[in-house]
């Protein structure tokens, strides 16, 4: 099998370039790729297009790029807890698309499945309706109003992934899942970045949440500080 | 007049074995305090969980297993993980059996408002547009008026919507109401300590009430 890995996040992203549209995995802080957006700092690339669940908050995750300015367009469908994204927004510095987050997770599954167009009866009769085709469907019964929305065109999908092996296979851990699977199949170029490598064989073929074949490029993160958004505990 | 755990105990009455339940971030979280123990209930979170279970013991949250609200939880046993697209297409696909959400306006005919207050706040409306589009049993759960005292129920809805005709019944401090199919609130329930003019007070839009109206038991 063709050997996935390169060597680190700066290998992995040297293609990303002014004016990219990347997807980023994660929910809130959770499962977020946290080597890459580090890199792409470093990078110091501009006018990104950037489409994720959340902005991360104003010191982590994607809070990171919009601090350094480096985000030009942001598509995502909740951005609370992030002050400067807010700023940014209100004072017109940066665009926003805000997308119902299930019809964000499927605008990523039919990229990835190769389908271009899908109805969905979610933001029918509301601001996200606007400008889009609305079409009366009949199906199990029920005739109801449908968006036709449309599967993301994204240069780069970046996500991350617990464990993966050399030929790109990955497989994600707990709740970090979220947007990084149907992501990882939607990206020109899906990169991603994971905890551990492993030999291959050593991942299970009926346990692989993504085969290979979506992914380009794999490396380890050199250190995760998995950053906890709300710790709410109990007593023992 | 309830407060907020007073209106979670009565959406909890709303909840019958074996359900499927998406509950919201704020009253509608406290519910699940109340959901009888003996009742079988799998609780869904958005971000890709079925078998929600309570908060971790000090020292065991992990930031790999997080709910909606970005809060730490735990899993319980039988517990199933999955990703954001399979998520919503169990909510679409109506496996889902009752949502719990909260509300900044609801109108008559059953729309519901909870997203953005233009040009002030911003947050985006996650998963609600989709919740509310395609659950069959939406309960909303909301303060009927807000610190000025206005209503939050109204003949049409003021802010930008998240769903219309949508919300079949509504749960506040001042009591129980179901949306009619031809538009109004119909008062069923009324708040222990509120009478029937405070409810006329706290309704701007059209208010239906028939007979006697019992009092909340919780």
């Amino acid at each position: 099998m063709i050997n996935r890995v390169v060597k680190n996040a700066e290998e992995a992203l040297k293609d990303v370039k002014d004016g990219s549209t990347i997807m980023l995995g994660g929910f809130g802080l959770c499962g977020i790729p946290e080597n890459s957006i580090a890199q792409l700092i470093k990078m110091g690339v501009k006018n990104l297009t950037c489409i994720s669940n959340n902005a991360g908050v104003d010191d982590f995750g994607l809070g990171l790029l919009l601090q350094s300015r480096q985000i030009k367009k942001m598509i995502a469908s909740y951005v609370g807890e992030n002050d400067e994204f807010e700023r940014q927004m209100l004072s017109g510095e940066l665009e926003v698309e805000l997308v119902p987050q299930g019809t964000l997770a499927t605008r990523c599954m039919m990229a990835g499945y190769g389908i271009p167009f899908f109805p969905t009866p979610a933001g029918v009769g509301t601001e996200v309706a606007q400008g889009k085709e609305v079409k009366s469907i009949t199906w199990r019964g029920q005739t109801k109003d449908y968006l036709i929305e449309k599967a993301f065109e994204s240069d780069f999908a970046i996500v991350k992934a617990w464990k993966g092996d050399s030929a790109g296979n990955l497989v994600y851990r707990r709740t970090a899942r979220n947007f990084n699977q149907p992501m990882a199949m939607a990206g020109k170029i899906t990169i991603a970045e994971v905890e551990e490598i492993v030999e291959l064989g050593e991942l299970d073929p009926d346990h692989i949440h993504t085969p290979g074949i979506f992914v380009n490029r794999i490396f380890k993160g050199e250190k995760y500080e998995k950053r906890i958004e709300q710790i709410t505990v109990r007593k023992k | 007049m309830l407060d907020k755990n007073g209106i979670a105990k009565r959406i909890a009455k709303e909840v019958r074995d074996g359900m499927f339940v998406n509950l919201g971030i704020g009253i509608p979280t406290l519910v699940s305090n109340y959901i009888p123990e003996n009742y079988d209930i799998v609780l869904q979170s958005e971000n890709g969980i079925l078998g929600m279970g309570p908060f971790p013991f000090e020292g065991e949250e992990n930031a790999d297993i997080i709910n909606a609200g970005k809060q730490t939880i735990t899993l319980v046993k039988g517990a199933s993980i999955f990703d954001s697209a399979t998520s919503f297409g169990m909510i679409r696909a109506q496996r889902v059996d009752l949502t719990i959400l909260g509300a900044m306006e609801v109108s008559e005919n059953g729309d519901i408002a909870n997203w953005k207050i233009p040009g002030k706040m911003v947050k985006g409306m996650g998963g609600a547009m989709d919740l509310v589009a395609s659950a069959q049993n939406i309960i909303v759960a909301m303060q009927q008026v807000n610190k000025a005292g206005q209503s939050k129920l109204l003949s049409k809805c003021e802010l930008p919507l998240t769903g219309v005709k949508c919300v079949k019944k509504i749960v506040t401090e001042f009591g129980v109401y179901d949306v009619l199919p031809q538009g109004g609130f119909k008062l069923l329930e009324i708040a222990p300590g509120v009478t029937i003019d405070d409810v006329k007070k706290a309704t701007a839009g059209k208010l239906v009430i028939e007979g006697d109206v019992p009092v909340i038991a919780v």
